[in-house]
C-alpha cells in the first residue's frame, strides 16, 4: 500500500505542476510539451485505478494523435515568438472572450457536477458482474448494452464533426498536375513515342 | 522496508535481463542490416572488426562515446537533449510486455496489445522535438514529415490490430499466441500481415519510406544537428523500434512462441529460440527491402496510407467480422 501511494502522489504531484506549466509557460510549444506530460500522468493515474483500458486509450487517442497534431500547428505557426500582451499591458481582444468563454465551460461544470446522478442500479446492473472479468469486457459489456444509443449518438456526433472540419477546410483547387497510376502504367512506346523527321533549317513543332 | 528493497532488487535483476540481451541484439542487428545490404548489392559489408565483422558496431559505439557533443547555440538546450533520451527509452521501455516464452515474460499486463501500441505511437514525440529543438530548417522539415508520416500509419496498424484482436478475443499478448495453436494468423489474415509490415516500415522509417531522413532533400532529417552519443543514441532507439515491430509482427501473425509444427523433434526446440527466429526472419525481410527497393515520394506514400490500406483494412475488419458471425466462431471470452 505504502508503494501505491508513492506512486500516486508522484503522478498527481506531475499532473497538478504540469497542468499549472501549461497556462503559464511563456513558450507555447513548452505549454504543449507540458501538457502531454499531463496526459501521460492522467493516464498512469487511470492504470493505477485498474481502469488500464481507459488509460491506455487516453495514451494512445490524447498522446499518441491529439497532442501531435496540436504540436504540429503550434510548431508551424510559430507562436513561440510573440510576446504574450497580457504581461505587457497592450490591449488585446481574445482576453475578453476568452473570459467569457471559460466562465461558460465553468457554469456548464456546475450545472452537469451539481445534478449528477449515478443510474440505479450502476452496481447490481445485471450486464455488470464485477467478479474475475478483465476492465475491458466489462466497459464492452456496459457499453454495448445499457448505453448503446448514448454510443452511437457520441459516435455521430464525432463523425458530423469530422464532416465539418473537412468541408470548413475544402476547396477545390484548379490547374493542379494530378498523377493517374492508371494511365500512367497503362502507357506503352507506341502511344507515348513520336518519332520525327526533322528537316534542316526549319525546326520541327512539338507539345501540339 | 527490507522486504521492499527485496523485491526491488530481484525487480531489477529481471530488467537487466531483458534488457542487456536487446541492447546486444540491437548492435548485432545493425550488423546484420549493413551484411545483408551489401550481399544483395554484391559487396561483402563490414567484415574486418572481430569474426565476419560481429564486432563492427561496437567499434563504432565506442567511436561515438568518444566523440565531443556539440549542442548548437540556437538550439532549445533542454528538449534537444532530452529527445535521444526520450526515443531510446521509449524504444525500450516497450519491451516490458513482450513474451518470449510462456513463462519469460517481464509484465503479462491485461492490456499488453494497447501498451505496445500506446509506446509505439509515442516514439514520434523523439523525433518531433530534435526536430524543433535544433532550431534550423532540414531538421525540421524532417520532423514535420515524420509525424504526419507515423500518425498516418498508425492509424492502420490500429485497425490490423483490431483485426487479430476480433479473432482472439483478448488484448492479452500471451493469449493472442495460444490462440494461434491450431492455425497462425498469418493465413487467414495473409493480406493484413503485408499490410502490418508495410505500416511497420513506415512506422519505424525505414526505406523505402525514410522521407524525414531523405538524405538528398534534407541532408540528415531530425537528426543533423546531432553529433556523439546523442546521435548514437537516436540511432539505437531506431534499430531498437524496428526490432520492437518484428516482435509485434511476430507475436500477431506468426504465432510468437509456437513452433511450426508441433510434433517431435521440431517442438524440442525452446520457446525464446523460435521467437528469436521469427523475429530475425521479419528482420531479414526489412533488411532485404532497405536494399531492394527505391524511395517513395511524399505524396505517394501518404496516398498509400489514406487512400488503400485504411479502406482496404476496414474493410477486411468488416470481412472478418462477418465471417467469423456467419460461422459462429466470435470468441466467447473467459466469462
Amino acid at each position: 500500500m505504502l508503494v501505491h501511494s508513492i506512486f500516486f502522489y508522484f503522478f498527481s504531484v506531475i499532473a497538478i505542476f504540469s497542468s499549472l506549466m501549461v497556462i503559464t509557460s511563456r513558450n507555447t510549444v513548452n505549454s504543449v510539451f507540458f501538457l502531454i506530460l499531463d496526459f501521460i500522468s492522467v493516464g498512469c493515474l487511470f492504470i493505477m485505478v485498474g481502469a488500464e483500458f481507459l488509460g491506455m486509450i487516453i495514451l494512445i487517442v490524447y498522446v499518441g494523435a491529439v497532442a501531435v497534431l496540436f504540436l504540429f500547428v503550434v510548431m508551424m505557426l510559430n507562436v513561440a515568438e510573440q510576446k504574450q500582451s497580457w504581461f505587457i499591458g497592450k490591449k488585446s481582444t481574445h482576453i475578453p472572450t476568452g473570459l467569457i468563454v471559460s466562465v461558460l465551460i465553468l457554469l456548464e461544470l456546475l450545472v452537469v457536477v451539481g445534478g449528477w446522478k449515478y443510474k440505479d442500479n450502476v452496481m447490481s446492473s445485471s450486464t455488470l458482474k464485477l467478479s474475475n472479468i478483465s476492465n475491458t469486457h466489462q466497459l464492452g459489456l456496459v457499453m454495448y448494452t445499457d448505453y448503446i444509443l448514448y454510443f452511437q449518438i457520441a459516435g455521430i456526433i464525432l463523425l458530423l464533426s469530422m464532416i465539418g472540419a473537412i468541408l470548413l477546410t475544402f476547396r477545390q483547387r484548379k490547374g493542379v498536375k494530378k498523377q493517374s497510376y492508371f494511365n500512367q502504367i497503362s502507357r506503352n512506346p507506341s502511344s507515348s513515342i513520336e518519332l520525327k523527321e526533322v528537316e534542316t533549317n526549319k525546326g520541327v513543332k512539338i507539345d501540339a | 522496508m527490507f522486504e521492499y528493497i527485496q523485491i526491488l532488487g530481484q525487480e531489477v535483476y529481471k530488467i537487466l535481463f531483458v534488457l542487456v540481451p536487446i541492447l546486444v541484439s540491437v548492435a548485432m542487428i545493425v550488423w546484420l542490416d549493413r551484411r545483408v545490404w551489401g550481399l544483395v548489392q554484391k559487396r561483402k559489408g563490414p567484415n574486418v572488426v572481430g569474426p565476419f565483422g560481429l564486432l563492427q558496431t561496437l567499434a563504432d559505439a565506442l567511436k561515438y562515446i568518444f566523440k565531443e557533443i556539440i549542442i548548437p547555440a540556437s538550439a532549445n538546450k533542454a528538449v534537444f537533449v532530452l529527445a535521444p533520451i526520450v526515443t531510446m527509452t521509449l524504444a525500450l521501455v516497450a519491451w516490458a510486455v513482450i513474451p518470449m516464452s510462456e513463462e519469460f515474460v517481464l509484465a503479462d499486463i491485461n492490456v499488453g496489445v494497447l501498451y505496445l501500441f500506446a509506446v509505439s505511437s509515442l516514439g514520434v514525440y523523439g523525433i518531433i522535438m530534435g526536430g524543433w529543438a535544433s532550431n534550423s530548417k532540414y531538421p525540421f522539415l524532417g520532423a514535420i514529415r515524420s509525424a504526419a508520416q507515423m500518425v498516418s500509419y498508425e492509424v492502420s496498424i490500429g485497425i490490423i490490430i483490431i483485426n487479430v484482436l476480433l479473432c482472439v478475443g483478448s488484448l492479452n499478448l500471451k493469449e493472442i499466441v495460444f490462440a494461434q495453436k491450431d492455425l497462425w494468423y498469418v493465413i487467414p489474415l495473409f493480406p493484413m500481415f503485408v499490410i502490418f509490415f508495410i505500416s511497420a516500415l513506415a512506422e519505424t522509417n525505414r526505406p523505402p519510406f525514410d522521407l524525414p531522413e531523405a538524405e538528398a532533400e534534407l541532408v540528415a532529417g531530425y537528426q543533423t544537428e546531432y553529433s556523439g552519443m546523442m546521435y548514437a543514441m537516436f540511432w539505437l532507439g531506431e534499430y531498437a523500434n524496428i526490432l520492437l515491430m518484428c516482435a509485434m509482427g511476430s507475436i500477431l501473425f506468426l504465432g510468437g512462441w509456437l513452433p511450426i509444427i508441433d510434433i517431435y523433434p521440431i517442438n524440442l526446440i525452446p520457446a525464446p529460440i523460435w521467437m528469436i527466429l521469427k523475429i530475425l526472419f521479419l528482420f531479414f525481410l526489412f533488411a532485404l527491402i532497405k536494399a531492394i527497393v527505391p524511395r517513395y515520394r511524399y505524396d505517394q506514400l501518404m496516398r498509400l496510407g489514406w487512400k488503400i490500406f485504411l479502406p482496404f483494412s476496414l474493410f477486411y475488419l468488416v470481412l472478418t467480422a462477418s465471417f467469423l458471425f456467419y460461422f459462429d466462431k466470435l470468441p466467447k471470452g473467459n466469462f
